[in-house]
């Protein structure tokens, strides 16, 4: 398992966040998340300019074992989304936490007490392994 | 791999012994002629026979190899039944034909409605929906259509455990409803906590398997369907896994108000390459009126016995046709002659193989080191190892391993599903395997995990064996080219 980036906020349903300088943040799914999917063969993505709600779909990815829901961290309006993905959706697979972003939203507030710190996301995928 | 029959093509070339005899002038009207031929090979007969048979020796078939995809895929089919069906009086019938022509068929057709609703305990069976696919819309249609009968327009709801087949919550959107999922306890049991807080006004129903996809039987199905009742709402059962309750237990008398079976694989009709097949749909008192048509009738007037149609006429609040005819005729007469072969009691043991062959594989796959995925419970008719330690220790995966199992001439079980248990294998031998074919399973998983821990064996290329390599799943599933163009494939060689 690689080592987990120290700057981004995870989730349980392993989604990985990014807070940027100008206010918005990025959003992808984890190694973890993408390794147990598999090879990815489909991205579907939100509409630019859609508000979405804190754990609400955001978008789906299709894998060559299955389809996943993928939920918003947090409660925004899709600033922009990674139109690359819909011709190479592989890049998920090769560089989840960069050329495999998803999603940038404008953070709509409300809170993100459920969001992990690197270690705690870690802690929680050795649970999920034993 | 072979070249194409389109490639061994030459102009001219001709299957004579196998021309029709006699040209028929036919009264069509040039308008309607295609101008060109047809773009069909020239071959010769031997041609054709080297081709297909060579093409058969390279499939990895029930007929040759352990197939522990199971009955979710495809059981044994008995030759009997085959030969049977094509009996002449059966096999040159046409759907077309005067109903007093075909009253054997008809009756046959009627018996085979009793005896589903006899070993499913429902009221009443229609055998049109000609896949399970089919089916499963036809069943959710039933749940809306009486509850839109009733004014209750508000239940829109289904309920669909998280361990489902992807076709159940599929099936609900199909029909207009909203899905809602439940999660599954650790035991493999439905959260009951959950359930009770999802029923509600909204709740049309819920759609279980049992024994689950999990291998599992729901042990509270009881409760569950009191709750779900009194919540409103109906119980759908998928009949995908009805292999393990054979003749042992009822969806009827499990609460369930509606079911649909695979005829094509609980009783045993050949389905290759992706049909054709049969989802018959049983019903319970409430939904009879709703079912869909045409059903088998029998009348007995004055000592005479006679079969017929009972169509929208009969039926007017059906939810209507799903085939033109009546589903596909030569699935369910084999289905229905492999239910006369087997016979009441024949059910039963059924069930009873399927699952003892699937518990001795699972205690011997127990003991030789593979981790159960529910070490608590017996199998059903299935059971789930998960591969998560060899994943982690050898990077080897689930589908490393069920390539390697085909280079040790067994085929696959299935990979991956349910989604629930990682880097899983789940599998069902069924009814029919002996013993030894058991063990070889078992002696080729346990030579598989031991060239992993003591050679470093990962099989990442594997399988080596076989006509084809490891296949680019992405270029399938994202290039589909499923139609021969001959312009883009004329001549080439392979």
């Amino acid at each position: 398992m690689s080592e987990l980036p120290g700057d981004l906020l995870y989730t349980k349903e392993h989604e990985w966040l990014r807070r940027e300088d100008d206010g918005s943040v990025t959003i992808g799914i984890t190694d973890h998340a993408q390794s147990a999917l598999g090879d990815l063969v489909y991205v579907e993505l939100p509409e630019v300019g859609q508000d979405l709600d804190s754990g609400g779909d955001m978008a789906v990815v299709e894998s060559v074992k299955a389809a996943s829901d993928v939920f918003a961290p947090i409660a925004g309006n899709v600033v922009s989304v990674n139109e690359e993905l819909s011709d190479d959706p592989e890049k998920i697979n090769s560089d989840p936490y960069g050329d495999g972003w998803i999603v940038r939203l404008q953070p709509g507030g409300g809170d993100d007490d459920d969001l992990m710190a690197p270690d705690a996301y870690q802690t929680y995928l050795d649970e999920l392994d034993d | 791999m072979d070249a194409l029959i389109f490639n061994k093509s030459r102009a001219g070339r001709r299957a004579f012994a196998q021309a029709p005899r006699n040209a028929v002038d036919v009264d069509i009207p040039q308008s309607l002629l295609r101008p060109d031929r047809p773009r069909l090979p020239e071959v010769s007969e031997l041609q054709v026979v080297r081709h297909f048979t060579r093409l058969s020796q390279l499939n990895f078939s029930i007929d040759t190899q352990f197939y522990p995809l199971g009955s979710c895929t495809m059981k044994y089919n008995p030759r009997a039944c085959n030969a049977l069906a094509m009996l002449p009086g059966f096999a040159n019938r046409h759907p077309l034909g005067p109903v007093s022509y075909g009253q054997g068929f008809l009756s046959c057709m009627f018996e085979l409605q009793e005896m589903l609703m006899s070993v499913t305990g429902m009221r009443g069976v229609s055998l049109t929906p000609m896949a399970g696919a089919q089916g499963e819309l036809a069943g959710v249609a039933m749940i809306r259509a009486y509850h839109d009968a009733r004014g209750d327009h508000e239940r829109t709801e289904i309920l669909v455990p998280d361990a489902a087949h992807g076709t159940n919550p599929a099936t609900a959107t199909m029909c207009g409803c909203v899905v809602r999922e439940l999660p599954t306890g650790d035991s493999g049991d439905i959260d009951f906590d959950a359930l009770k807080g999802a029923v509600g006004p909204q709740t049309a129903g819920i759609m279980l398997t049992n024994p689950s996809t999990l291998g599992v039987f729901e042990r509270r199905i009881l409760d569950v369907a009191k709750v779900v009742h009194d919540a409103g709402g109906l119980l759908y059962y998928d009949g995908a896994n009805l292999n393990a309750i054979l003749g042992m237990v009822r969806p009827g008398d499990m609460g369930f108000d509606v079911i649909h079976m695979n005829l094509h694989k609980t009783f045993s009709t050949p389905h290759g390459g992706g049909g054709p097949g049969s989802g018959a749909v049983g019903v319970g008192e409430r939904l009879l009126p709703f079912m869909p048509v045409p059903v088998v009738s029998r009348e007995e007037s004055q000592g005479r016995i006679s079969y017929g149609w009972l169509a929208e006429d009969d039926l007017p609040q059906s939810i209507g046709r799903l085939s033109g005819f009546m589903g596909n005729a030569g699935v369910l007469l084999r289905a229905y002659i492999y239910m006369r072969l087997v016979g009441r009691d024949g059910m039963r043991r059924i069930a009873e193989y399927a699952t003892l062959n699937a518990n001795y594989l699972q205690a011997r796959l127990r003991d030789a080191g593979f981790e159960l995925a529910y070490p608590g419970r017996r199998a059903s008719h299935e059971f789930i190892i998960t591969l998560k330690h060899e994943a982690r220790r050898f990077d080897m995966t689930a589908m490393d391993i069920a390539k390697a199992l085909l280079d040790r001439n067994y085929h696959a079980p299935t990979t991956y599903f349910p989604l629930l248990v990682p880097e899983c294998l789940l599998i069902e031998p069924t009814e029919t395997e002996s013993k030894e074919t058991l063990d070889g399973f078992v002696t080729a998983m346990m030579d598989i995990a031991r060239e992993a821990r003591e050679n470093g064996v990962r099989y990442k290329e594997a399988p080596y064996k076989m006509p084809v390599r490891r296949l680019d799943d992405v270029k399938a599933a994202r290039d589909l080219d499923l139609a021969f163009r001959p312009d883009a494939d004329e001549g080439r060689e392979t």
